[in-house]
């Protein structure tokens, strides 16, 4: 089963597309890894999953066929947003109390065992905990109404190493325990190569790339020639090339198996950073670099 | 996806844990499984010892358990462990040393090649290089000639359901 799925997913603000023409197919029980420049389209992307924002044109539906901001929907889903929003003069423990009265499910016990656990005090003052401590009760309040998918917009970003492990173990172990599904937003891409099964790459308001990381880094290859003898690739898309007077490295999308690479030629795979840029700076216009000899 | 459910018996703790090394540049679920491989050459593992429960590894190293998963079913696949359902991961059997005289041949053949470098003029830095670089290649275009031999596309062993 998916747990979202769109079609023709597109939306405009006055004149400017920040999303279109998207047709995601996103599966379950998997963390889901949305990448992309500031501006590319994510946070749109995220707001029409939970039912912030309404498309301009095609359709959004989660959870196995449930159109998005639904009831069935939003029961479902557990959002977290990017500033941890908080009632920064209530007690963790008020927090706790007010939560369970504005949800349906709330397993209020699991989430003050969780924040024992973290030596977080139902006392304390939101306002007053670390960045660290304020993410921890989120993301316990987010998961004690058991949610099949947890929606995370850069929820790592402000947290300090220790905090941001912590933070993802306690949503790896969500995983494991219940199977949720997970997707996040997220910069911070060498974070991704441990905790992501799939990929999906906005840039400029499309989808670049879409699909699980182990078959996108087996699809990746980075080609290093001589600038000399530089020449079109079979079976190959390239996606990003850099050259200078004597070599000339081609970040490349396999679209069918290599044909012989020339014998001057080295191939090697790619993280999921390097994969990442290469994508990124090709969609970013700048001035071209000066090619010599290459044909495509 | 049912994980580790928790059963009453008293399972000894696994004898490893692992780490991660994020520079290496080798694959979380791949790590994991050379760390058992190493681990069984090494000795720390025996036939009967217990694998970390996977909502463990998840925990402390704060990774996907699908990744953990992978690499517990590319062992069983590699007839190193077994699933136990409920109870977790355990290891079945040693791996077998590579055979001395093969080892014997090979590094005469390589001795024979560094002086064939040395008197081209190659340092050890450029022979170092230059062995790094040939093998990355080679094990590239294996893996292209047995996907293509075997007509597959390139994937994995062990890839995603």
């Amino acid at each position: 089963m998916s747990i979202v799925e769109t079609t023709g997913l597109g939306r405009r603000y006055g004149s400017t597309w920040a999303l279109r023409d998207a047709d995601l197919t996103l599966p379950e029980g998997r963390l889901i890894a949305l990448i992309g420049p500031n501006g590319a389209g994510k946070s749109t992307l995220l707001n029409m999953l939970v039912g912030l924002t309404e498309p301009t044109t095609g359709t959004i539906t989660v959870l196995g066929g449930h159109p998005a901001g639904s009831p069935a929907a939003l029961d479902g889903i557990a959002f977290v947003a990017q500033d941890m929003p908080l009632y920064r003069n209530l007690t963790v423990g008020d927090m706790i109390h007010l939560t369970r009265n504005l949800n349906v499910t709330f397993d209020a016990s699991r989430a003050r065992a969780r924040l024992a656990e973290l030596g977080i005090s139902e006392k304390q003052k939101a306002g007053k905990l670390s960045g660290g401590q304020r993410a921890q009760l989120a993301l316990s309040l987010a998961l004690a109404r058991h949610p099949r998918l947890l929606v995370l917009d850069e929820p790592t970003a402000p947290l300090d190493p220790l905090a941001r492990h912590e933070f993802m173990a306690t949503v790896m172990t969500a995983m494991a325990e219940d199977g949720i599904s997970v997707v996040l937003s997220s910069h911070l891409l060498a974070e991704l190569e441990r905790v992501a099964d799939h990929l999906v790459l906005v840039a400029a308001g499309r989808v670049r790339v879409d699909g699980p990381i182990g078959d996108l880094l087996d699809q990746h290859r980075l080609i290093t020639s001589p600038t000399s003898t530089v020449r079109h690739l079979d079976g190959c898309e390239v996606i990003e090339t850099t050259s200078t007077g004597a070599q000339t490295h081609r970040l490349v999308r396999r679209t069918e198996l290599v044909a012989a690479l020339p014998a001057d030629a080295e191939s090697r795979a790619v993280g999921i950073e390097e994969l990442t840029l290469g994508y990124f700076r090709n969609d970013t216009p700048r001035p071209a670099p000066v090619l010599t000899g290459v044909s495509r | 996806m049912t994980v580790d459910k928790k059963v009453k018996d008293e399972a000894q703790p696994s004898p490893i844990t692992f780490r991660l090394d994020p520079t290496s540049g080798v694959p979380t679920y791949l790590q994991i499984v050379q760390q058992v491989e190493h681990a069984l050459r090494l000795g720390y593992l025996e036939p009967g010892d217990q694998l970390p429960k996977v909502r463990e590894v998840v925990a402390s190293l704060a990774i996907n358990p699908n990744t953990v998963l992978k690499a517990y079913r590319e062992l069983e696949h590699k007839g190193l462990a077994s699933g136990r359902p409920g109870r977790g991961t355990f290891i079945d059997a040693t791996l077998g040393d590579v055979m001395l005289p093969e080892l014997t041949v090979l590094r005469r053949g390589l001795r024979n090649w560094l002086a064939e470098a040395d008197s081209a003029g190659l340092d050890g830095e450029a022979i170092g290089a230059l062995m790094t670089s040939t093998l990355r290649d080679f094990s590239e275009r294996r893996d292209v000639e047995t996907a293509r031999g075997t007509n597959t596309p390139v994937r994995r062993a062990g890839g995603r359901r």
